[in-house]
């Protein structure tokens, strides 16, 4: 690994000038001649029967283009991966943001009038707001045709025998936990322009992680729509953010297309702030029952969690964050026997989605919480038994996860040496310190069938690479990771690497962007093309040199023999003496990487990624008793990275990450009353501003997992895995009270304390 | 449509334009004269991403009417760079990884100009003070922080 120019540099995103000089072109940015802009009406009431939809005043609006309720979609035609979802609601509706009507109009204040002049009435229902009474005997049926509320997924996960082990064990701590509705928050908000040509081949511009599966989505919709045989282009506008909010296609898209298709005009929607917070799909609430317990030396003999989830009236990704939260629940730290079972249920509420991290940080949020209390029954120091139980290389989980590298004790061992732990902890009253670990998937997630991505790559007869990758950039910089990792390989600049990953006439196959997965699938498919570009410049060149090619290396664009110095040739010569020739070729090359990972088999067991990536956050509070107010003196965040290909920029995803889980943590929360959102805006709904940002170090542990490009492994999601319960340990061990419920605010941290206070009275 | 005749110099450039009434600054930025390096994000005032300089001052513009501010100066993002040369700000924030998404990044970097115009040797605490008003979900803010003390260090 010595020797690498490119790779494990911290070279700056290949998008930052043109963002900091403010010409990116984000979906909002984007015009197209004739364009009209639609506008969607939802519901007034969480649940109720629609009556009448009168759109006759609206009709008469000048500049109204077109105007679409249920009837105009095709028949029975639903979205989700249930396919429970009509994007547009006939009969009934079922939360907030159920889609009524749609408006699209030659300007965007003509469409917002035409939406108040669209007459609904409706008959209101009686909701259900909580997973729990959706759950009860002769509640309300949201989904007649489902027959329950309780989705038909059949989250069970057994391995081992828990009875048998909690029989055994020396002590067990068992307890509830919940987390919040929160919200991805992405700056630049939901949009798209859907746009027809003369044969009815639709092109979308679009914020979308996964091009490859939105591109068949929208042509299963095109069939529906009567429109067989037609093509899907998916052109990805410079995004505003991620965080796994567009991991699925959503009703605004068919609409925008329906309209786009009715009035043969580019129609672009774009979500107000508004609409971002109560029509996106949140990070779901769950509640979580967990008991572990350990042997006399502190041994974890068993883990046990129930959980209830509130899927909300739709069913998208969320109701599938059980298959990851199984990663920590039967996998962070050794434990032999596992039992977890999960129920998402439909209320009238939001529906849910995936959120950095997919549902891990809600399992481990339980899991290392619960696994302090343990560590308090066995009189273990937290750290021992983090210690005692910690992961190791080489091992296989009761899961069947293969760990490869694993750099869990050393992350583990930095947050205990750089916050002073033994010093620090069990001390000073007001003031404590915490920690927590997290497993996450680090080498891709066969969630699907394919976890593949492809490149394609062609070389320029100067040196020059066009890179086509699947591999979508939101912000995370995965354009910069693919470009150093061809340069390396290639022994050309970074400047001489251009990336493409925004058009799937041009960019191959890829799944999506989310588990954390672009950096190793992505990366691998960008080293594997651009390995098969580097034979074919080494063999030209060694028949110009006389010289086997792997005597031959490529360095700042010259090829040289590693034997004989006098031999060297620029790239670029060899290039155009292969190209202006009889019989000339270019370089092109092409890899498609899939990883060696399984998909779950009946039991939820399987290798689920091709490698595991792990960390360990550390953090110190002092907690003001008379406030409640909760400060971060100090705060470490510790990640097996496998190998950092880019430093600056994974930096950049442990600050990012540790601030979202701060932000969990310590204040965010959508507050639904009866299922409307009260605090939908950034005035009522705080994210984290530079003012919350502690003292915060990266540690960056490298592993050099073997399968991975360069060594690397994921680092998108685990940044914020591990963060609200390393907090809810320092609080505890600064005051003596444990908050189990997220977020962590001052008023819980208070009646907590006065809970304490007053039980010791007793 | 009633329109009301402003005038504004953006960026070193005197234009003359009719707006509508109740047209924002972010608006006629955006939309008449394609200057879409100041985002909207919120319309509330509640993020900063669209940030721009009013006769050197940062401003929300999506909270601005344009005829209100009829005869001043405005530096969007697009008028910071010097020929091709970027503004040593827009620099640091590119070098030190202050940029992921990027959406809130002109307001970022207006926000931060404004400040060192005002104050060219500013302590960490005026700037953590000053960059509190814009919000970013990608970046911790903490390279943001450093992009800003960077270039007030030069
Ligand atoms: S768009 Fe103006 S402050 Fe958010
Ligand atoms: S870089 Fe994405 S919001 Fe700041």
């Amino acid at each position: 690994m010595e020797n690498l120019k490119v790779v494990g540099k911290k070279i700056p995103k290949l998008d930052a000038p043109l963002k900091a000089a403010g010409v990116a072109q984000y979906i909002q940015d984007i015009k197209l001649p004739g364009m009209l802009y639609g506008k969607i009406l939802y519901s007034k009431y969480p649940h109720a029967n629609i009556l009448k939809i009168d759109t006759s005043k609206a009709e008469k609006l000048a500049g109204v283009k077109a105007i679409v309720i249920a009837k105009d979609m095709p028949p029975n035609f639903r979205i989700g991966f249930m396919k429970d979802n009509p994007p547009l609601k006939s009969k009934k509706v079922l939360s907030i943001r159920d889609e009524i009507a749609a408006v699209a109009a030659t300007s965007q204040e003509i469409a917002e009038e035409a939406l108040s002049l669209i007459e609904v009435e409706y008959e209101e229902l009686p909701g259900i707001f909580d997973p729990l009474e959706a759950m009860k005997e002769g509640a309300p049926i949201l989904h007649e045709e489902a027959k329950s509320n309780v989705l038909k997924l059949p989250w069970r996960l057994v391995c081992g025998d828990v009875e048998k082990a909690k029989d055994e064990s020396a002590y067990i701590a068992e307890d509830t936990f919940s987390t919040q509705w929160v919200t991805h928050c992405c700056l630049g908000t939901s949009g798209c322009i859907a746009h027809f040509d003369m044969q009815n081949n639709l092109t979308l511009y679009s914020n979308t992680q996964i091009p490859s599966l939105a591109q068949n989505d929208f042509v299963e919709a095109l069939n529906a729509f009567g429109l067989k045989n037609r093509r899907v282009r998916i052109i990805q506008a410079v995004i505003g953010g991620g965080f796994g909010s567009k991991l699925d296609t959503y009703a605004y898209e068919y609409i925008a297309i329906l309209l786009a298709l009715k009035t043969k005009k580019p129609v672009k929607i774009i979500f107000t702030r508004e609409e971002e917070f109560f029509a996106t799909s949140p990070r779901q609430c769950t509640i979580t029952k967990i008991s572990q317990g350990c042997d006399k030396e502190g041994r974890l003999t068993f883990r046990e969690v129930e959980m209830i989830l509130d899927n909300g009236a739709y069913t998208s990704w969320g109701a599938t964050t059980p298959s990851v939260m199984m990663l920590p629940i039967s996998s962070l730290y050794k434990v032999p026997n596992v039992k977890y079972t999960a129920k998402c249920v439909y209320t009238n509420n939001t529906y849910c989605q995936a959120m950095r991290g997919y549902g891990n940080p809600q399992a481990t949020f339980a899991i290392e919480s619960n696994l302090d209390q343990l560590a308090e029954k066995a009189d273990i120091d937290p750290l021992e038994i983090r210690r005692i139980n910690a992961n190791e290389p080489g091992e296989i989980t009761p899961q069947r996860f293969k760990i490869t590298s694993c750099g869990m004790k050393e992350c583990i061992e930095e947050v205990a040496k750089r916050l002073n732990w033994k010093e620090k902890r069990g001390k000073d009253k007001g003031r404590g310190v915490g920690m927590a670990s997290l497993i996450h998937v680090g080498g891709g997630a066969r969630v699907y069938k394919s976890d593949g991505c492809g490149t394609i790559i062609k070389m320029d007869d100067f040196g020059k690479v066009d890179v086509f990758t699947g591999a979508s950039d939101i912000g995370q910089g995965s354009d910069t990771v693919i470009a150093q990792i061809v340069a390396e390989v290639l022994g050309i600049p970074i400047e001489d690497v251009n990336v493409i990953n925004n058009d799937t006439e041009v960019c191959p196959w890829d799944v999506g962007v989310h588990a954390s997965r672009t950096t190793f699938v992505a990366g691998n498919a960008a080293l594997g093309a651009a390995n098969r570009i580097r034979q074919q410049i080494l063999d030209a060149a060694s028949k110009i040199f006389e010289e086997e090619p792997s005597n031959l290396d490529i360095k700042d664009s010259i090829i040289f023999s590693t034997k004989n110095s006098e031999k060297s040739i620029p790239l670029g010569k060899v290039l155009r003496r292969i190209h202006y020739t009889t019989g000339g070729k270019m370089l092109m090359a092409e890899y498609f990487y899939d990883p060696a990972n399984e998909n779950f088999d009946k039991e939820f067991k399987g290798n689920l990624s091709a490698s595991y990536a792990y960390g360990t956050h550390g953090v110190e509070v002092e907690v003001d008793k008379e406030t409640g107010k909760v400060k971060i003196l100090n705060y470490i965040a510790a990640h097996d990275v496998g190998k950092a290909i880019n430093p600056l920029l994974l930096e950049g995803q442990i600050y990012g990450g540790g601030l979202q889980g701060i932000g969990y943590a310590l204040g965010e929360k959508m507050i639904y009353k009866d299922g409307r959102l009260m605090n939908g805006n950034f005035l009522d709904y705080k994210i984290p501003t530079v003012k919350d940002v502690p003292p915060i170090q990266p540690v960056i542990v490298e592993t050099e997992e073997k399968e991975g490009p360069f060594g690397a492994k994921g680092i998108g999601e685990p940044g914020l895995v591990p963060t609200a319960p390393a907090i809810a340990n320092a609080i505890y061990d600064a005051i003596g009270v444990r908050i189990k419920d997220l977020p962590i605010t001052p008023e819980k941290v208070l009646a907590a304390i006065k809970a304490k206070e007053g039980e010791k009275k007793i | 449509m009633k329109t009301i005749k402003v005038m504004l110099n953006v960026n070193n450039e005197k234009v003359t334009l009719q707006v509508k009434p109740y047209e924002t600054l972010l608006e006629t930025l955006r939309e008449r004269l394609s200057l879409t390096g100041a985002k909207e994000s919120c319309s509330l005032g509640s993020c900063g991403a669209c940030t721009v300089l009013v006769n050197g001052t940062p401003m929300r513009s999506c909270l601005i009417l344009t005829p209100e501010v009829e005869g001043a100066s405005i530096t969007t993002i697009e008028g910071l760079k010097n020929g091709e040369k970027l503004h040593p700000l827009q620099q640091a924030f590119m070098e030190k990884g202050a940029v992921q998404c990027g959406f809130c990044t002109s307001g970022m970097i207006l926000t931060a100009k404004a400040l060192l115009d005002r104050n060219k040797k500013p302590e960490k605490r005026d700037i953590v003070k000053t960059m509190s008003s814009n919000i970013c979900r990608c970046t911790g803010y903490k390279k943001i922080i450093e992009a800003v003390e960077e270039t007030s260090k030069k």
